[in-house]
């Protein structure tokens, strides 16, 4: 009998979350409170945001979720867009799947009727939610999503994907041509994750413009998602001896690579891409990433960066991560095709976005027409000295 | 609710329920556990995508070349590995999975770790419901045929089974085939859900997540597994209103079913017109007393 009850029990608490989430809003946020209450549905400008919330990268989702969250109660207290319409967000965890993206992007444009996306910071999941967007006629602006495919497919531009930070062979073409040309490097060295599409993109594209500058590959090691040790890849990079190890890989690997390099007796200096900024890289590994070259969407002391990290900093007292600074310019950039566009209507959005011209953080981010990527965005070159980021330079390089 | 929404939930559960279905064969009904079925349904995803991507074969006919290529591969798997015995053979399945995983990741062919985005848009409820349902139709036969006898021998005793005269290693080898030739063309139907192929979508939480889904729904229960698929592929979604804590819930939520009914949700039972019927005449019985049979569910 007591079985019967507790299944009983359960089958009933089923049934209510059922009912809950069917009749409830969802989790949202408004983006002031007090003005979020006040006003009516008609003047709510609803935008979706999705990303991972859970599982490896969930410090960079949230940090995006936060600052889109403040930067909505920033432009509300200020009388909002469009002559008073509030902005809110609505927010879902994608855990990093593209399959749950899919499902999230269906959500938010079906069910939520959001006028627009931002988000994914993965590719993975950026890519395949591009059919859900076509068919919805809702926009989506990209945080840190860098492979082409995001936005351009088989040299057709995608219709409703757009982005704010720069791909990926540009990013290898910087980092290969700092390298070469800035810092005088002629023999580098790879340690890359070979079950990363971000790790392998990087990889691939940083060897063919490091080579045919005239540099060569020493040694190209891979290792796999998860491993913690990687002295034999280093041991091989060691005995190549490499004027620079260049390390395509997200700051938890880079910090353990870092160490245990320095233990091997590496000193070569190291150079990574936009998944090594990280506040956390220097609780890690503070010593050995000494002197390490970064290839950064921001330039850290740059005035109105300080201004943001500031305000996050008041408002969550945590660090602003990388993923912040995209976030903020994907909302400048939703904000002013908003504007231009003169209604909330997604498919005006997406016109607009695509003649957009707007200074954000990172840069000026011009959308090119034909591949909906921000054209001609400088790199920023970070170096790591002490507990800081220091801006070297700003850096852009040509394709092909 | 949205109604895209919802097909699209339905979609994927019957993408799930596809490949559930195959495992519930070799799990439910031949006793033998996997940890690798996600490697299948790589096979035969990127495999379906070849024909219709690069060949320029039509939906049907790649969903079934799918599903052929991961029975093929599944047989030589087999072969090695089928005489191992209960959890041996469950590692090298997870190995096989992870191995697939890897390769993938590496093949630039298909696009490697990065992905393989633009593969045409196929899959959609109705087709995903007819391909099911004949799917249905096919395991339900096996499974009353002699052969599936056979296999649920092999299950409740290999030794005795053998004995008798029952070829276990190729009754095994049989429902391993079968079951990958299913999870081959859940792959295939996938691919042309999403339009877009990462061997992260195939890793071994997918393999684990469709294992579970089996033994949630009850094994030795094909209604179970249908239940299983639709429950515990909505259930993530169903709890999007609690946002973060959602997978704590969802984790939660099949805890306590385990608890509660440590056979699944079916315990071995099936739901067809006749069961349904016999159940109708127990309720109407229940004052007289009489032992709840489904209470007790079955010992696999």
């Amino acid at each position: 009998m007591f079985k019967k009850t507790l299944a009983l029990l359960l089958v009933s608490l089923m049934i209510v979350t059922l009912a809950l989430s069917g009749c409830s809003k969802p989790a949202t946020e408004t983006g002031s409170q007090a003005g979020g209450a006040d006003a009516s549905a008609g003047d709510v400008i609803k935008v979706g945001w999705m990303g991972s919330l859970t599982g490896d990268q969930a410090v960079w989702g949230q940090c995006e979720l936060d600052t889109i969250k403040m930067l909505f109660e920033e432009i509300n207290a200020k009388g909002g867009v469009l002559g008073g319409k509030k902005l809110e967000v609505i927010g879902y965890d994608t855990k990093g799947d593209p399959q749950e993206a899919v499902n999230v992007a269906k959500r938010l444009t079906g069910q939520d009727k959001v006028v627009a996306i931002l988000g994914p910071n993965a590719s993975g999941s950026a890519i395949p939610i591009a059919p859900v967007l076509e068919e919805a006629k809702v926009p989506d602006i990209a945080t840190v999503a860098t492979n082409p495919k995001v936005t351009v497919l088989d040299g057709k531009v995608k219709p409703y994907n757009f982005r704010v930070c720069f791909i990926d062979p540009y990013q290898g073409a910087v980092a290969a041509g700092y390298g070469y040309d800035v810092l005088g490097f002629r023999k580098a060295a790879i340690l890359y994750d070979v079950a990363d599409d971000y790790s392998q993109g990087l990889t691939e594209f940083f060897e063919e413009f490091f080579t045919t500058k005239g540099g060569t590959i020493v040694a190209k090691e891979a290792f796999k998602f998860g491993d913690v040790d990687f002295r034999p890849q280093l041991s091989k990079i060691k005995d190549a001896n490499p004027e620079v190890l260049f390390l395509p890989v997200f700051f938890k690997e880079a910090a353990l690579i870092a160490n245990q390099a320095r233990e091997l007796g590496i000193t070569a200096p190291l150079m990574g891409g936009d998944g090594l900024p990280s506040e956390q890289l220097f609780t890690m590994a503070k010593d050995a990433v000494q002197g390490t070259y970064i290839v950064n969407h921001v330039d850290y002391d740059d005035p109105e960066v300080q201004d943001l990290k500031s305000r996050y900093k008041n408002k969550y007292g945590k660090e602003l991560e990388l993923n912040g600074y995209l976030a903020h310019d994907a909302v400048v950039l939703l904000v002013d095709a908003i504007e231009r566009a003169g209604s909330a209507d997604s498919v005006k959005i997406t016109e607009a976005l695509e003649t957009a011209d707007v200074k954000g953080v990172t840069g000026r981010i011009k959308i090119g027409k034909d591949t909906h990527n921000p054209e001609g965005k400088e790199a920023a070159i970070v170096k790591i000295e002490g507990d800081k980021y220091v801006f070297q330079q700003k850096y852009s390089a040509k394709l092909d | 609710m949205d109604l895209n929404y919802i097909t699209g939930i339905l979609t994927l559960a019957g993408i799930n329920l596809m490949a559930v279905l195959g495992l519930s064969l070799l799990t439910g009904f031949t006793g033998m556990f996997s940890f690798g079925h996600a490697g299948f349904m790589a096979i035969g995803g990127y495999t379906s995508a070849m024909m219709t991507v690069k060949f320029g074969l039509p939906f049907i006919p790649a969903l079934l070349i799918g599903g052929l290529v991961a029975a093929l591969v599944s047989s030589v798997i087999g072969k090695l590995t089928l005489n191992l015995k209960g959890d041996y053979f469950c590692i090298a399945t997870l190995g096989f999975g992870e191995a697939i995983r890897l390769i993938l990741d590496n093949v630039q062919y298909f696009g490697g770790a990065r992905g393989w985005p633009g593969i045409p848009h196929h899959t959609n409820l109705l087709n995903v419901v007819i391909i099911n349902i004949v799917a249905i139709f096919i395991l339900a036969n096996i499974v009353r045929s002699k052969h599936g006898r056979n296999m649920i021998a092999v299950r409740e005793e290999e030794l005795a089974s053998q004995i008798v005269g029952i070829n276990v290693f190729r009754y095994k080898l049989i429902s391993l085939m079968i079951s990958a030739a299913y999870a081959g063309i859940a792959g295939g139907l996938m691919a042309h859900y999403m339009t877009f192929l990462q061997p992260k979508m195939f890793s071994l939480t997918k393999s684990t997540e469709l294992t579970i889904i089996v033994i949630f729904g009850g094994l030795g229960s094909i209604s179970g597994s249908v239940l299983g698929a639709l429950v515990l592929t909505s259930l993530p979604e169903i709890l999007r209103a609690f946002s973060n804590w959602r997978l704590v819930i969802y984790g939660l939520a099949v805890v306590i079913i385990m608890i509660t009914r440590p056979s699944g949700l079916m315990g071995g039972y099936e739901l067809t017109p006749s069961s349904m019927k016999t159940l109708y005449t127990r309720m109407k019985n229940k004052n007289k007393g009489l032992p709840n049979q489904m209470e007790g569910g079955k010992t696999i």
